[in-house]
């Protein structure tokens, strides 16, 4: 029963937050192209002059750039890989009747509520400072030798803090949407006698399908944008993403144009993203 | 036979979720162990589990040498704040997407989540250079103007999908009564959705509390969060474990509680009630 007049008033009450959103999206992104094109620094604010492409040239030609570009595609990629499949096993083993699985399931979903700058520290000092760590030690016991996390493996570093992260996010997900499995479903697996492999194959992971693809897209959108990990652990130098390299560029250098050029480059590689995702949510949410 | 077998597998079972449960939770137990320590038993090799003097001066030192209290009102005010205002502009509007659809609803739901496609860092340089200039840097207003628009998009879609599981019927019928556009929202949609509309709230709560790219950039010190508290504590100076542990511990407590308490609604309103 939508009347004209209803569909009047709906206009009325989406208004606002379209109008806002517009202004969010385009205000900023306009000025952010705009600069981009300049020569603008915040030290010689005299010398501002349109420059065409010049900071996409030097931002481009940047071993730095690619870098960071790398690190940014890096981290997606490998924390997406361990939250789902480690969220897929781990649901899998909570699924199952286990004593006292609250608490389990308390203690493992934990870390998605530790905000990123408390995670930051804390894994880099109490866990894996090289001498006093806690992982220090039990590489010690174990009979091998600590590593300098930090200093060899930066990367690694952070993709281990934000994977611990998101791995419960991921679990919390898949573990709610396995429980809604049909238990007549089970049931009836359990009577064909299943196996194990077939069954997850076959019935399971169909099922995961549509919680897996709010997953990936939910923490897609706030992986590309890692930064408090990276900012507080100071290893913006060899595992900076592109949020860090225009924070560095703009924030730190005061340069405006450079920085837009990257912010830019990081909005372009977000689309991307987002029109494989955007399709893949349509098609698995529509019904 | 059978019966016993399936104990074995159980308890089997139970020891593995219980050690990678440990294992996950290990790093969050051990940041609490650590802000009872003194300084010296914090840097301590090998590292003391349970055995050590248990002192609560931490958490005095960060009170009188960086203020956490001050930090932590920042932290709710921003939270609250931007979260409140959202709902300000996202019940209306879910309103309007679930019972007076126009023929582009599913377009614009679309168009909205896109645009939390959108990295910050692409309107990172002109924010700042707006604040600067409209002196909004380090301002509550600024902060929560910024971290509302950050979160609004999530905000329609999860009230969205609450508002629609009501039944039209009876919307529908209170137009037939003559009640009005705010008279429809405000006495009969809304007592309705109250537990979806506080779910939405919370999980909100959590995100703006947590968010640490817009409150590291844009703030210094008078509306600074928590997370920035925390990243004070990136530089060290002598020894400062224990003190790190008890501000850790005091910056992510309340959240944790809260998320605890809120884990079903956080499935729901995060997957946008694809999942339940």
């Amino acid at each position: 029963m939508t009347t004209t007049h209803t569909t009047t008033h709906g206009r009325v009450a989406v208004a606002p937050t379209i109008i806002v959103l517009l202004l969010w999206m385009m205000v900023p992104l306009g000025m952010t192209m705009w600069f981009s094109l300049q020569r603008y620094n915040l030290l010689e604010p005299d010398t501002i002059r349109f420059v065409g492409l010049l900071n996409y040239h030097y931002f481009l030609s940047d071993p730095v750039f690619w870098r960071g570009l790398l690190n940014s595609i890096l981290i997606v990629f490998w924390v997406l890989v361990v939250s789902t499949v480690g969220g897929i096993g781990l649901a899998l083993l909570l699924d199952q009747p286990i004593f006292g699985r609250g608490l389990v399931r308390l203690m493992v979903i934990a870390p998605f509520f530790v905000m990123p700058s408390v995670t930051a520290l804390v894994w880099k000092n109490l866990l894996m400072n090289p001498i006093s760590g806690v992982l220090a030690w039990v590489f010690k016991s174990l009979g091998l030798a600590p590593i300098d996390w930090f200093a060899h493996y930066p990367l690694t570093a952070i993709i281990m803090m934000v994977a611990w992260q998101w791995l419960p996010f991921a679990t919390l997900i898949l573990l709610t949407a396995m429980q809604s499995l049909n238990e007549e479903i089970r049931e009836a697996a359990m009577m064909d006698n299943a196996r194990p492999i077939p069954y997850f194959f076959g019935i399971i992971l169909p099922h995961l399908a549509r919680p897996l693809t709010v997953v990936i897209l939910i923490e897609s959108i706030f992986l590309l944008n890692v930064f408090a990990e990276i900012y507080v652990t100071g290893t913006g130098g060899p595992a900076g993403n592109l949020p860090y390299l225009v924070y560095f560029q703009g924030l730190l250098n005061f340069d405006v144009g450079g920085a837009s050029a990257g912010g830019i480059v990081a909005v372009v590689l977000a689309n991307i993203v987002a029109i494989f995702l955007m399709r893949m949510v349509g098609k698995n949410l529509e019904n | 036979m059978a019966r016993r077998g399936s104990v074995i597998k159980k308890v089997g079972l139970s020891g593995v979720a219980w050690a990678i449960g440990f294992l996950l939770f290990f790093p969050i137990l051990w940041t609490i162990l650590t802000s009872f320590k003194s300084e010296l038993d914090a840097f301590s090799y090998p590292p003391k589990f349970l055995v050590f003097d248990w002192t609560w001066e931490n958490y005095e030192v960060i009170q009188q040498r960086s203020d956490y209290i001050g930090f932590a009102v920042n932290s709710l005010i921003l939270s609250l704040g931007s979260s409140l205002l959202a709902l300000l502009f996202a019940v209306p509007a879910a309103w309007a997407f679930a019972f007076a659809p126009g023929r582009r609803r599913k377009d614009t739901l679309m168009w909205i989540l896109s645009t939390k496609m959108m990295p910050p860092v692409g309107a990172l340089i002109p924010i700042y250079l707006i604040f600067r200039d409209t002196h909004m840097l380090d301002t509550r207003t600024g902060l929560i103007l910024v971290l509302m628009l950050m979160n609004l998009p999530i905000l329609v879609w999860m009230l969205y999908s609450y508002f629609k599981e009501i039944p039209e019927e009876i919307v529908e019928a209170s137009r037939l009564d003559g009640a009005g556009l705010w008279q429809e929202i405000i006495f009969v949609l809304l007592p309705m959705a109250v537990p979806g509309i506080a779910s939405t709230l919370l999980l909100n709560i959590i995100l703006a509390w947590n968010e640490a790219f817009w409150t590291l950039n844009l703030t210094t010190t008078e509306a600074a969060p928590l997370t920035a508290f925390i990243a004070s504590y990136s530089s060290p100076e002598g020894l400062f474990w224990a003190k790190l542990s008890a501000a850790s511990t005091a910056a992510i407590a309340p959240i944790l509680i809260l998320g605890w308490f809120a884990q079903k609604q956080l499935v729901r309103g995060l997957t946008f009630g694809a999942v339940k």
